[in-house]
């Protein structure tokens, strides 16, 4: 089968470099058959990647030690679960993956786009097996190809690192990389229309959903990260600004940008360069992403081993920024507003200065993550640049945004006079004086979190505010019940009520964020029967007591697992296990360094969490670090909200089209009566 | 060597006895569990000193050198595998016994481990621009953007102002003007 998977790659590299070729020629000709030949490209190449990723798998099931990739990610008593995910634990396999989701990708762009739109298709089709086909060049010519086989079959696999052996690990990364993937199709289309000079609205609509998609999967990918660093590392928190983490977070903030860019273009023709800029610079990040990943240029906790793979990333990014620049900048002249800003004061300039702040963060981030690499070229000096630095330089920022996530809705279009703007202010403003006068007097005094939880008062304030008077001029006009009048509110309007709802999700994230200032923890040994305390940030006094240690075998592992029991004032909360595993192979040998599995207690409130450190002297007396984490809770209901605020977004239908069927009926109803 | 009925009862009461003090909870000896390599890393017992909220803010600024970029404190109490960070928080402790103060500590660490030891570079020189940048940037950007703004709308013409479009009336402003136009070419 790897046989077949080999061959598999070379017939996608040499159908990706035909659909390249016939799509460009195709698409700058206006030849018919070439476009033709491209589009069976990209299907061929799509299907000869999920061969590939097929006959990967199959090797991978049957246990085939004799491929490299199989045994350095695998063993024989690896949980089937974790088998499905061995295809993109490694460097070799996430190659191969990427390369048929862009497949796929691209596949679905073909089948998917309207006819009105087809025109950039050819050039779509030549832009996306452009970049595939560099995928499996790099998996063939970079030393990364994942059906390499060894000299010799060991009798046993190496198994997976067990961080990864959690299922926060088996979706991350491949929502990570759905996210990543999908930025190639607006991309595509924007390279398209440059390159076909069909720079009008047209090729916004196109990549309307694709957009979305792309920012949903990189939320989501973004927010599972955060809890499985949460839940595995045992660290205590669940965001550390790892160079990696860093590389994620910087397409999801220029896409961030696009989303409220991109409608000012569509309601009044400006910014047409900005936004071409944007979905340009989101891909390149993108790259540059998997460039910091692969090529262990930065140290990170999350990188591939050291390759060369990542110089071909390098070369690719450089490449693709220079062709896409000189493409870019040929085509200004074409790129003119069709309208100017008419007043200062409008819900326009208020989105380029969220603009300016999304970008302003992406590029602290990027500033951030490069600094080392600077410093030390220009002082001759290594430096850190970790968490502490972020915070002091990225907080303000994010706090300013925060603020103008609340003034942009409250806004009006092309002009906001001064009574509507008190009238528009009026409620959120005092909402998040009173939070602030409430904070104040409760004696808070950590001026971030003041400003963070006052400023979501004010934003919550201005969405309920606009959920409010939507709801209740539906009830006045319709008779609706005001939930029944809210939800049809949500329905006939998705796009902007189900954007507040992204807004009330951001919201709750950064409360959630500032409860960290407060997290409190411990260490203790203790011998069973012994207690230790720990008072929490709302004055409670949690006791932990130790009840004992067992071993035991579990699956791949042996397991010693110590439970606490754990009482606040006084009263029993429950029990929590925390675990040390010795992975094994199938011979019983230790595979890995034994890991920690966390205990975790998690409440409106506060988290419990207990992390057992090890034994003194392979006794039962066992080394504890308790923490409590306030709010933390809120950092996963958070994400549920902001990811229910963009599916509704992203919901078909519910937009104008409904709204022009509601008053047609009613212009046919008026004709009625008359 | 022979033992009495008394004797016999008194050592098998001081067994038992022995026996449940030492099942008593925290009050003897544990017992040892089968597999203690799998356990990880054996560790000694917390001291005082691991859990001095002085020496954890001095380790919270400096990196543990094993390579997971955690602070000092942060690697020692989670990954306790580290044979690194438990060393360099000794070094702390002696320093501070040796009446050295934080910022002391924290110079010592510096000349002997470079500057990269610190979590956040200090703010001088080349690092001093390195946190002032992103800032400054963003205000620049901010002025420009301030000042292409008011370009752009001295250049235009005002026209009527929009009507505000009230929440959830569904009609875009240029919908809105058409209706407010309407209106006005209505007689009365």
């Amino acid at each position: 089968m790897t046989l077949l998977g080999h061959l598999s790659l070379w017939l996608a590299l040499l159908l990706g470099l035909w659909g390249a070729v016939t799509g460009f020629a195709g698409g700058l000709q206006g030849r018919t058959d070439l476009q033709q030949s491209a589009r069976h490209a990209v299907f061929a190449m799509f299907g000869a990647l999920v061969i590939a990723s097929i006959s990967l798998e199959i090797a991978i099931f049957r246990h085939d030690f004799n491929v490299e990739y199989v045994a350095a990610y695998t063993s024989r008593n690896l949980p089937t679960f974790y088998l499905w995910s061995a295809l993109y634990a490694g460097q070799k396999g996430s190659l191969l993956f990427w390369a048929t989701v862009l497949g796929l990708f691209a596949t679905l762009a073909q089948l998917l786009t309207s006819g009105r739109h087809r025109a950039y298709l050819p050039l779509v089709a030549a832009v996306t097996c452009t970049v595939a086909a560099f995928f499996v060049t790099v998996m063939l010519l970079g030393d990364a190809n994942p059906f390499e086989r060894l000299a010799y079959t060991p009798v046993d696999g190496r198994g997976m690192n067990p961080q990864l052996q959690n299922p926060g690990m088996v979706f991350h990364p491949p929502m990570l990389y759905l996210g990543y993937i999908s930025i190639t199709i607006p991309f595509a289309f924007a390279v398209a229309a440059l390159l076909s000079k069909k720079l009008d609205v047209d090729w916004l609509v196109a990549i309307r959903k694709w957009t979305l998609v792309s920012w949903l999967f990189l939320s989501i990918g973004l927010l599972l990260g955060m809890w499985w660093a949460y839940v595995e590392l045992g660290w205590g928190g669940y965001w550390a600004w790892d160079p990696v983490e860093n590389a994620a977070l910087l397409p999801w903030l220029v896409m961030t940008a696009f989303l409220h860019s991109v409608m000012i273009q569509e309601k009044r023709g400006m910014l047409k360069k900005w936004n071409l800029a944007l979905v340009i610079g989101a891909w390149l990040l993108s790259i540059f992403g998997t460039f910091l990943t692969r090529s262990g240029v930065i140290a990170s906790v999350h990188s591939f081993t050291q390759s060369p793979v990542g110089y071909f990333f390098l070369g690719f990014l450089l490449f693709a920024a220079a062709g896409t620049s000189i493409l870019y900048v040929t085509r200004l002249p074409l790129l003119e507003a069709d309208a100017t800003l008419e007043y200062m004061v409008s819900r326009e300039a208020s989105f380029l200065f969220n603009n300016l702040l999304l970008i302003g963060i992406a590029f602290a981030v990027l500033w951030g993550t490069l600094l080392p690499i600077l410093s030390e070229a220009v002082t001759g000096v290594k430096i850190t640049v970790a968490a502490p630095w972020f915070n002091d330089v990225i907080v303000p920022i994010g706090l300013a945004l925060l603020l103008l996530t609340g003034i942009g809705p409250l806004v009006a279009w092309r002009r906001a006079s001064t009574p509507n703007l008190k009238r528009q202010f009026a409620v959120p403003a005092t909402t998040g004086l009173f939070v602030l006068l409430i904070l104040l007097v409760a004696g808070m005094r950590d001026l971030y979190v003041v400003l963070a939880i006052a400023f979501g008062g004010f934003v919550t304030g201005t969405v309920v505010q606009e959920f409010g008077r939507g709801a209740s001029a539906r009830h006045r006009q319709y008779g609706e019940p005001l939930a029944l009048a809210t939800l049809r509110l949500i329905g006939r309007n998705r796009r902007r009520y189900g954007g507040y709802i992204v807004h009330i999700g951001i919201v709750l994230l950064f409360i959630a964020f500032s409860g960290m200032a407060f997290k409190t923890e411990t260490q203790a040994t203790l011998r069973p029967g012994e207690s230790a305390t720990l008072r929490s940030p709302y004055g409670y006094v949690y006791t932990f007591t130790h009840l004992g240690v067992s071993q035991y075998d579990a699956l791949n592992r042996r397991v010693t697992a110590a439970l606490v029991d754990v009482s606040r004032d006084g009263k029993p909360v429950g029990r929590l296990k925390t675990e040390k595993r010795q992975h094994v192979d199938a011979l019983g040998r230790n595979t890995f360094e034994p890991s920690t599995e966390v205990g975790i207690r998690s409440g409106v409130r506060e988290d419990l969490y207990v992390v057992l450190g090890g034994l003194v002297n392979g006794t039962e007396q066992a080394v504890y670090r308790f923490t409590i984490n306030p709010l933390v809770w809120w950092v996963w209901f958070g994400g549920y909200v902001l990811v229910a605020g963009g599916l509704i977004v992203l919901w078909p239908g519910g937009g104008p089209p409904a709204v022009r069927r509601t008053q047609a009926g009613y212009a046919v109803k008026l004709e009625a009566q008359r | 060597m022979s033992m009495d009925r008394r004797g016999f009862l008194m050592a098998a009461a001081a067994t038992l006895g022995a026996v449940v003090q030492d099942s008593l909870a925290g009050s003897g000896p544990a017992g040892k569990v089968a597999d203690p390599a799998s356990a990880g890393r054996a560790l000694g017992p917390t001291t005082a000193a691991d859990t001095d909220a002085a020496y954890q803010a001095i380790e919270k600024r400096l990196k543990c050198s094993c390579g997971c970029g955690l602070d000092i404190y942060t690697c020692r109490t989670t990954d306790f595998n580290c044979t690194y960070s438990p060393g360099l928080h000794q070094k702390v402790v002696a320093l501070a016994e040796q009446g050295k103060t934080a910022q002391q500590i924290i110079d010592a660490f510096v000349v002997e481990y470079g500057p990269q030891v610190l979590m956040a570079p200090p703010k001088r020189g080349f690092n001093l621009i390195g946190y002032l940048v992103p800032s400054f940037v963003v205000l620049v950007a901010a002025g420009f953007l301030f000042l292409a703004l008011r370009r752009w709308t001295r250049a235009t013409a005002p026209g009527p102002a929009a009507v505000t479009p009230a929440a959830g009336t569904e009609a875009s402003p240029a919908e809105l003007e058409r209706l407010r136009r309407e209106l006005e070419r209505l007689p009365g």
